[in-house]
């Protein structure tokens, strides 16, 4: 038997639950609504789906280099996912199976990295990466973010429940250091390297300050910079702005939606 | 010390030294080199990943303190010591930008992480209806881009936006107004987005806390007759310390450093009035006529106050 007092509780519980999804989707729903509107009826507030999204399309078409965009934030997201990944894990596997007091030692002073804010380390970054020519270029676009503590803590973490034996079976067995991590490490712990692989890709695509510096020249502009660009005019073409907005959000809000469990595991992490 | 095996004996003592000696010396050598082998492995396993962190962080850190300690423009610059530092206390500029950046983190982070623990501790309710659609919907927003939600933002409060639209609809208001250029608001406006973006990520790791505490806890104190509210405070709150710590320091970290909603939201404006520390120093170096020894002194002053502010909310959650 609930008393009343339980009842309106939980029934105040759902209210505020209601709401606050309310609010949390909404911006998102305007978004893709808008892209199907034409710019003034936005402005006047329509919410329903409307039959300007071709026409918008073709406006974009015609006016920005989206496909060039997404091509550049592809590749660098991509290039940038898989060498971060890679790096990342040896790391954390070799700070986890190989474990002696000196490499904790390393450990603890890459952790000390998580606390450098990047504004700080961004004049300098830009002047080293300017003296070795790697201005605009997709690779001076990843190197800063390859190598972060938080994932090769991520990695370390997830290796504690990694087998020993294993691998004393797989030395048995003439495998070389190497090709244990390979071979029979990054199988058996493909979970982890899901969800640490979608966590970095969202972070890249949406990265923005470091490329705002970095890629200077339009051909290698990615989604966030050619997007915020769409706003600089006097009038802003809504329709146009949701469109490019919808596209640069929808890859990163798929992989939320289809793979939602690994995103929960990634975001928290290290912290267990 | 292994027992010598007899058949070793013989081929042994050809050596001149006595048996056991001579094969405990062979078995320590072979289990040395393996040793070392190993140990070589992990070295190689940890070492690039290391090497870029040392390079592209702490390198850069030492590189920006002996720059911050350099004035002039582009790269003609010479030694000043601390002058650009003295600077700091008498330019406007930088002054509005810490109080902007303090008021942001004043009012949002605490706004956001309450909010994120009350929807946390609703979602880990074992017999809320619908879980899984509310809590993809409450982590929705932490799937977009920090820009894609600034333009949203941007958009639904422009002059001609939605929220004037309805506003004047509602008869609220008589006539349109202009959000972004109101310091107030527009101070409102950038908090309403942040907070947007990053409540569910931090009812992320709440939940992920919640899950940890055995349900076991709470029906023991239900059974003791702890109310809902009681058993919040007593139980739920203390045991989360750790997780409301770490994300008290991500959020203040993140407030610090906020750039991304602010640059494409108000850009900064109505004149200096939502600036935050980040887009200063990107402005110092790469829109003014650059300035890159001050604008390391700007980037160290954001380093000390994640320091310190770390160090506080460490020392705080040490005592509560």
């Amino acid at each position: 038997m609930k008393t009343k007092g339980e009842i309106t509780t939980v029934s105040l519980e759902y209210i505020f639950l209601v709401v606050v999804c309310l609010l949390s989707v909404f911006p998102f729903y305007w978004m893709l609504v808008a892209a199907t509107n034409e710019s003034s009826e936005i402005m006047r507030g329509k919410l329903t789906i409307g039959t300007y999204l071709i026409s918008n399309i073709k406006t974009m078409l015609s006016t920005v280099r989206m496909g060039r965009a997404f091509w550049n934030s592809l590749r660098t997201t991509v290039c940038g996912t898989v060498l971060s990944i890679f790096v990342c894990s040896l790391a954390g596997y070799g700070f986890q199976i190989y474990r002696d007091k000196q490499k904790d030692m390393l450990m603890n002073v890459l952790l000390l990295s998580m606390m450098i804010p990047f504004a700080s380390v961004m004049v300098p970054l830009f002047k080293m990466f300017s003296t070795v020519h790697l201005l605009d270029s997709t690779l001076g676009f990843i190197l800063p973010s390859v190598s972060t503590a938080f994932l090769i803590l991520f990695f370390r973490q997830n290796s504690m429940s990694f087998p020993l034996e294993t691998i004393q079976a797989a030395r048995v067995d003439g495998l070389n250091e190497f090709q244990i991590y390979a071979r029979v490490y990054v199988p058996i712990m493909a979970p982890t390297f899901a969800a640490a692989a979608i966590v970095t890709f969202m972070g890249t695509w949406n990265s923005y300050m470091w490329p705002l510096i970095v890629m200077q020249s339009q051909k290698m502009q990615t989604l966030p910079l050619l997007v915020t660009g769409l706003t600089a005019g006097y009038t802003t073409d809504y329709g146009l702005l949701m469109l490019c907005v919808s596209i640069m959000t929808l890859p990163t809000v798929l992989l939320f939606f289809t793979q939602q469990k690994h995103f929960v595991e990634g975001v928290v992490g290290s912290v267990k | 010390m292994p027992p010598v095996p007899e058949t070793d004996t013989g081929v042994l003592s050809a050596s001149g030294l006595p048996d056991s000696l001579r094969y405990t010396g062979n078995i320590m050598a072979g289990k040395k080199t393996l040793e070392t082998t190993y140990k070589n492995a992990g070295w190689r396993f940890v070492m690039p990943a290391a090497l870029f962190i040392f390079v592209l962080s702490f390198y850069p850190m030492v590189q920006a303190f002996f720059l911050s300690l350099q004035s002039g423009l582009a790269n003609n610059l010479h030694f000043s010591g601390l002058r650009n530092y003295i600077r700091l206390f008498q330019d406007e500029k930088f002054l509005a930008a810490v109080r902007n950046v303090f008021i942001y983190l004043v009012f949002q982070v605490p706004v956001m992480l309450f909010l994120a623990l009350i929807l946390a501790s609703i979602l880990n309710d074992k017999k809320l209806k619908c879980k899984g659609l509310f809590r993809t919907m409450v982590f929705l927003p932490c799937a977009t881009a920090l820009v894609s939600s600034a333009l949203i933002f941007k958009s639904i409060f422009a002059l001609d936006g939605l929220a004037n639209t309805w506003l004047m609809g509602l008869g609220i208001l008589a006539e349109p107004k202009n959000w972004l250029q109101d310091p107030v608001w527009a101070r409102i406006i950038i908090i309403l987005t942040v907070t947007w973006r990053w409540t569910g990520y931090n009812t992320v790791f709440f939940l992920a806390g919640l899950q940890n505490i055995e349900t076991s806890v709470y029906e023991a104190a239900r059974i003791d007759g702890a109310s809902p509210s009681q058993s919040f405070f007593k139980i739920t709150l203390p045991l989360l310390k750790p997780v409301i710590l770490l994300t008290a320091i991500m959020s203040t970290n993140g407030t610090l450093q906020l750039f991304d909603e602010v640059q494409n939201i108000t850009a900064g404006g109505p004149g200096n009035e939502t600036l935050t520390i980040s887009q200063y120093i990107y402005r110092l170096s790469f829109v003014y006529n650059p300035q890159f020894g001050y604008a390391a002194a700007v980037s160290y002053t954001i380093l000390i106050m994640v320091a310190i502010l770390a160090f506080v909310q460490i020392k705080i959650g040490d005592k509560a």
